[in-house]
This record gives structure tokens, C-alpha cells and sequence, in this order.
């Protein structure tokens, strides 16, 4: 038994900036203390504070330290490990407070977030079972196979109102209800984790955090529909994800949780894997779907819908894993308890990616109804250096984005598209006065052609001609005509295109030009960037009175396009100016701007 | 896993450990052993880890937090073992052994009796 815990986040995030040799350094050191049988190293998932990391927590006290180097881990175990002195210069600074230590739920961080996806993300090692089981885990699923019945199991998460965290927010009951009254001699439970929004990594940190949740809720849903078989189509680029799936999927084969016969009843589910090469078309259900046939992953019209006719031709359900990481709280605390948090029409909580200008860069789960103006400011600090809040991005390429004038409205699936956007998955992207919205429209629509499978017209052509226009339009060389081209072409992208992927492309234009139509105008008409994003539109100028003539440009310049001698006043040449701004940032006398 | 119970019985097990990282440092009674140069020297490792499992053991993880501290300044009187207890006042149990600590969390934990003969007010402190 031990009598501290350290845990060290085994998360994508920071694993890049250098956790797993803080891991070796760790169990190493605490070898050479001789502490070995007392203090217990846990590699964990995700614990949401990915701008700090890599992150590491000592339990019992609780302490969160942020930034950590392997240099500091000598410290940490002699003084902290050992002694029990805190290393104060290493603590998240939020948890400083003058009269001593604050605890983390209380930062503005955690205290507005209630995790129920997330629950035991950075806090269990998603490696071993035992420790799922020891919060609580496979309960849910016990107690599904016997005391409940298929048909309670669905009307238990239809009186949730649980909707699918994919996106779309369709009713996960409905959806299971679907599947379960088509009779079949074999259906299939389908996660999908084919997350593919820049910017979105909710269901990679779930499935690298606790993957167990995930297989967990499958089995559920094969009971709840009659089915014996699941696939979790996961992204190959999410290597931790992945690997940790395997190992959860071997773990609970072992302690056949997974296989035939199941707590000694007559049910019987396996889970396999398949991975995914990164199409973000193959986040739709049917595309998907068609891609674990091993066909080339294209989207088919519906109806017929998957719960009729789906993966080989059965009747299937597919559920994003965020969605699925709900299910075993709610079949355990009941769906009273889920409904009670949220709005009318949407229930629970929300995980959120934040990402773009913003202090705490991370992962966040809110309860739906929390504002933005939470989210951003409090949650996550505020916009670095002082800068404007102009619009926050929500949904990535499917999405839009929300002004700073609805700041305060509740996030929910309604009130997002009733403002043009969508909650999507969960990426949010913070914009601050320095982005250009019509950039933004246009960065959104270079991935979406790219990404466009190329099976319906609409969508493959369409998008590429609307990316036309667009880049006409940063470049200065767009009339007003264009602009009206470039609204009626959204409009028959959306209502003409095959599949989720085109029906939604439209709307990072369509939402900017809701919001921001001025910019647009203002590239047209007079040729300017009001942000000063777009190169074409931007000249570098020297202020004659403020320049010292110390050369310094001159020599930064890839260029060459600074000319001018010692102590006398540089100027830059248009002609041959590639607008990199290095000039610029290198000024000590701030001479030199953009206009 | 054939039935709940096997299911149950792995919980049980494992139950009292994870919940070490559950309390968050949050929980209303806190026991602190010094373990600066002083407290090691006299013996406070082996006290912390008998504490520190018994409380395990006893399944009072979600009630007591055990941790270390540096030194208060009565060395001679170390390995020092302080119970903090919401809205009590704060008993400082001294020369502390492996055995000692099992009283402790026996009576004075568990029991709700501060172990008198072993704090510091029964010992003569000039």
C-alpha cells in the first residue's frame, strides 16, 4: 500500500512537451530515495490543463504542479516526497494564494466545470483495469445485465436526454430505440472516434484517459439494441489512443468482460478495432461505416438509416465516444440526475477543446447552459496581451462563429445554430482583433475541399469554386458580384450536397458574412485588411521621424528589399517586399508598421 | 467475470486507493507527520506508512488525509504526529512508533479518543 500517489499526465499534450522521461526521471529518483514502496508513480490521461504541461499531481495533498521539467524531479522527491515540502516555485500559480495553498477544484479552472465524461481522465491509470473497477467502473454494466431489461436500458437514457456529442445532438435513446425494434440475426455497436476538426481532441482524451468508460457503454448499447459485436473506429494518428484501446480491450477480454457470457447471463459482446487513415469524411456514419466494410469510405444517401440498414448491411448504431463515456453515470446515478443539469432541451455537460488566443489552453466540460463569456474569460482566462475578444469559432469546418455581441448566451445545441453556428464536437477556437475573419472563413474551406471525398458535385465543385472566390477576395482582386456569387453558392453547397460533410462546408463563410460582412466589404472595396492578416492587401511602411537609421532592418530582411545607410532614414521597396513582417518585429524604435 | 460479487470484491480492493486521489487534499481530518531532518533521523518514515495504510486499510480515505510536514521545532520530541480535526483543537502526539500509530488510528481516528498519554500536554514540557 502506498501512502502518495504522484501522477503524471500520459496525455498527448504532454507527452509532446516531454512527460514520459519525467515519468523515468520520476520512478528513478524515487528508486534512489528509497521510496519506492511508499510512493506510488500513476501515468495518467488527460487532466485538462494541456497549456501547462506536463502536468504532475501528488496526492494525498493534492498538489498540482505545472511546467515540469525532469531537472525538477530530484527536488520534488527529496523535498516534497520525502520531507513533505511543498516546491512552491513549481505550483500552478493559481493555487498560490497568500494565506497558503489553494485547493484545485477552487481555480477558476476547475470550479465552474463539472466532469462527467471526464471523470476519471487524469485521475486513474487507463492502463490497468483494476483501477476503472476501483472507481466505480463495469458497474453500470452489471447492473444493466441483471436487473435491468433491454427496453428499461434504452427508456433509462431516453429519459436522460442524452443527445449524440458528435454534433449533431441527435437523441441517443431514439437512436438506440431505432436499432433495437429492426429484428435481425446480427447487429453492430459502432464508436465513433474518428475526431477530425482542427483543433477538436475531446474523444482522444477520453480514450487515452479512460478508455475503459468507452468499452464499458458499447456493451451497454449491445444489450440495449441485441447486438454481439462492436468496432471502435479510431484514428491511426492518435497512436496513445489507440494503443491504450488495445490494452484495455485485452484487459477486459481477460477478466471476460468482454466475451461470451458476460457476469454469467446469456449475453455475450466482443469489441474490435479499426483504424481509421484520416479522412474527415469518415466522421460521417455512413462513410464510416462503409470504410470498416473495407471499402473505400464514402457517404451513401439515407434512408436507408443505419439503424435499418447499416454496417454489412445490419442494423447498427454509431455513438461519438464522448457520448458512450456518459452512459455507465447515467445508468448508475439514473437519468433524474443527468437531466438535472443543463437547459430544457439539452442535458448533462459539454466537453470543450479551447484552443486560439486564449490563457488556458485545454480541455474543459462545462454544464451545457454555462455562457461563453464564462468559458473564455473565467474557464479560460482571457485573451493573452490585452487584446479584443472578436469571435469565438465552435463546430471547425461544420461550424460558425459566435460574435463577441452573443457573448452571453447559454451553449446549447439550440441556441448555437439559432445563431448560425453549431456545437460540433467541441472545438472551440478563441479569435482575437488580430484575425481576419474572411482568413478565417477561408483556412476553414481549404480543409474542407481538401478533405471533400469528391462522390457528389455539389460539394467537390462547389467548394472549390467558393475557396475561388474567397482567395479573390483576400487578394483584393474580388467585385461585389463575387460576394453575391459566393452567398448563393453557400446556399447550394448546403441544400444540394450528399452528406454532412458538404451540407455544413458553407457555414464558416456563411456565419462570418452574417457577422463580420464588413470585413468582406472592406477587402473588396477598399482593398484593406481591417485586421491586417492578408498579405496582399498589407504594405510595410517606415515612419522617416522615428526611424534611426541603425540598419537593422536592412540586414533582417530576406528580401533585400530595405535600402538605406547608416543613421539616415530606411525605406522599404513595395515592389520587392515579401511582407513577412520580420522587419518589423526586429524595430527597437517601432518605426516600422503595417497599413 | 461470472458474477458481481467477483466484480464487487476487485472494487473493494482497489476502491481505497483510488479514492486517495478522490479526496483532493479536501478531507476534514488531516493527521501531519514531520519528516524533516529531525523526524527521519528519530524514526518518522516507518510511523507515515503505518498511518498512512492503516487509514487505507480501514477504509477512512475519504475522511483523513496523511501527510508530511517540516519541522515545528521540537526535535527532541520527534517523530511528532499532529491530528487536525474540523472544529477541535489540534492533538500533538509525540515519540511516535509504528505501534503507537496504530493506537492512534485505532482510538483516537476511528474511536474519536485522543490517545492522552502520548501527546504532547501529558508529556512535561518546560
Amino acid at each position: 500500500m502506498y501512502r502518495s500517489h504522484v501522477l503524471v499526465c500520459g496525455g498527448t499534450g504532454c507527452t509532446s512537451s516531454g512527460s514520459q522521461q519525467i515519468l523515468e526521471t520520476l520512478k528513478a529518483e524515487i528508486e534512489r530515495n528509497g521510496l519506492s514502496d511508499e510512493v506510488a508513480v500513476v501515468q495518467t490521461g488527460c487532466h485538462g490543463l494541456c497549456a501547462l504541461g506536463p502536468i504532475m499531481i501528488v496526492y494525498p495533498d493534492a498538489t498540482f504542479y505545472a511546467l515540469v521539467k525532469s531537472e525538477d524531479i530530484p527536488e520534488i522527491v527529496s523535498e516534497h516526497l520525502l520531507k513533505g515540502r511543498v516546491v512552491t516555485r513549481l505550483l500552478y500559480k493559481e493555487t498560490v494564494t497568500p494565506t497558503g495553498i489553494k485547493s484545485l477544484e477552487d481555480t477558476d479552472f476547475y470550479k465552474k466545470q463539472h466532469r462527467i465524461a471526464l471523470r476519471n481522465c487524469g485521475v486513474i491509470n487507463p492502463e490497468v483495469i483494476e483501477e476503472y473497477i476501483g472507481t466505480g467502473g463495469y458497474q453500470a454494466l452489471g447492473k444493466v445485465l441483471t436487473e435491468m431489461t433491454p427496453d428499461e436500458v434504452i427508456q433509462t437514457i431516453l429519459d436522460s436526454g442524452l443527445r449524440g456529442r458528435g454534433g449533431a445532438g441527435f437523441p441517443t435513446g431514439l437512436k438506440w430505440k431505432l436499432a433495437k425494434g429492426n429484428d435481425a440475426d446480427q447487429k453492430y455497436v459502432c464508436c465513433n472516434a474518428d475526431e477530425g476538426d482542427p483543433g477538436a481532441f475531446m474523444d482522444r482524451s477520453v480514450l487515452e484517459g479512460d478508455p475503459h468508460a468507452v468499452l464499458e457503454a458499447m456493451a451497454i448499447a449491445g444489450y440495449a439494441i441485441g447486438a454481439s459485436q462492436g468496432y471502435i473506429y479510431v484514428r491511426a494518428e492518435y497512436p496513445i489512443a489507440v494503443q491504450r484501446l488495445r490494452i484495455a480491450i485485452d484487459q477486459a477480454r481477460e477478466m471476460e468482460l468482454l466475451g461470451n457470457n458476460i457476469f454469467g447471463t446469456d449475453f455475450s459482446f466482443d469489441i474490435d478495432l479499426r483504424l481509421g487513415a484520416g479522412a474527415f469524411v469518415c466522421g460521417e456514419e455512413t462513410a464510416l461505416m462503409t470504410s470498416i466494410e473495407g471499402k473505400r469510405g464514402e457517404p451513401r444517401p439515407r434512408p436507408p438509416f443505419p439503424a435499418q440498414k447499416g454496417l454489412f448491411g445490419k442494423p447498427s448504431i454509431l455513438n461519438n465516444v464522448e457520448t458512450l463515456a456518459n452512459i455507465p453515470q447515467i445508468i448508475l446515478n439514473g437519468p433524474e440526475w443527468f437531466a438535472s443539469m443543463g437547459t430544457e432541451k439539452s442535458k448533462g455537460t459539454k466537453v470543450f477543446a479551447l484552443g486560439g488566443k486564449i490563457h488556458n489552453t485545454g480541455l474543459v466540460e462545462i454544464p451545457m447552459g454555462t455562457t461563453l463569456r464564462e468559458v473564455i474569460e473565467e474557464i479560460g482566462g482571457g485573451i493573452p496581451g490585452g487584446k479584443k475578444f472578436k469571435a469565438a469559432q465552435t463546430g471547425g469546418p461544420s461550424g460558425g462563429c459566435i460574435p463577441a455581441e452573443h457573448f452571453d448566451i447559454p451553449i446549447d445545441y439550440d441556441n448555437l445554430i439559432s445563431i448560425g453556428s453549431m456545437m460540433g464536437s467541441g472545438g472551440l477556437i478563441v479569435l482575437d482583433e488580430d484575425d481576419c475573419m474572411v482568413d478565417i472563413a477561408k483556412f476553414f474551406l481549404e480543409f474542407t475541399v481538401e478533405e471533400s471525398c469528391g462522390k457528389c458535385t455539389p460539394c467537390r465543385i462547389g467548394t472549390r469554386r467558393m475557396l475561388e472566390i474567397l482567395t479573390k477576395i483576400t487578394k483584393g482582386q474580388a467585385t461585389m458580384e463575387d460576394l453575391d456569387k459566393l452567398e448563393d453558392l453557400c446556399y447550394y453547397v448546403k441544400n444540394n450536397s450528399l452528406c454532412g460533410l458538404g451540407q455544413t462546408a458553407p457555414n464558416p463563410v456563411l456565419s462570418t458574412l452574417r457577422y463580420f460582412r464588413s470585413e468582406y466589404e472592406a477587402h473588396i472595396k477598399d482593398k484593406h485588411c481591417p485586421a491586417g492578416v492578408c498579405k496582399s492587401l498589407l504594405t510595410y511602411v517606415i515612419d522617416r521621424d522615428k526611424c534611426r537609421g541603425c540598419t537593422l532592418c536592412a540586414k533582417t530582411c530576406p528580401a533585400g528589399a530595405i535600402i538605406g545607410t547608416v543613421k539616415n532614414p530606411h525605406i522599404i521597396d513595395p515592389d520587392k517586399c515579401i511582407k513577412c513582417g520580420a522587419c518589423m518585429e526586429k524595430c527597437h524604435f517601432g518605426a516600422i508598421y503595417k497599413k | 467475470m461470472k458474477s458481481l460479487e467477483e466484480l464487487k470484491a476487485i472494487r473493494e480492493r482497489m476502491q481505497n486507493q483510488v479514492n486517495l486521489r478522490e479526496s483532493g487534499g479536501q478531507t476534514a481530518t488531516r493527521v501531519v507527520v514531520g519528516m524533516a531532518t529531525c523526524g527521519i533521523a528519530s524514526g518518522a518514515r516507518p510511523v507515515l506508512t503505518a498511518l498512512s495504510n492503516l487509514v487505507q486499510e480501514k477504509g477512512l480515505t475519504g475522511k483523513v488525509t496523511v501527510t508530511q510536514t517540516g519541522c515545528i521545532g521540537l526535535c527532541q520530541y520527534e517523530p511528532i504526529v499532529e491530528v487536525m480535526e474540523p472544529g477541535k483543537e489540534k492533538i500533538t502526539y509525540i515519540k511516535m512508533t509504528p505501534e503507537k500509530a496504530a493506537e492512534i488510528v485505532e482510538r483516537h481516528l476511528i474511536g474519536g479518543h485522543p490517545v492522552e498519554k502520548y501527546t504532547l500536554n501529558s508529556a512535561d514540557v518546560k
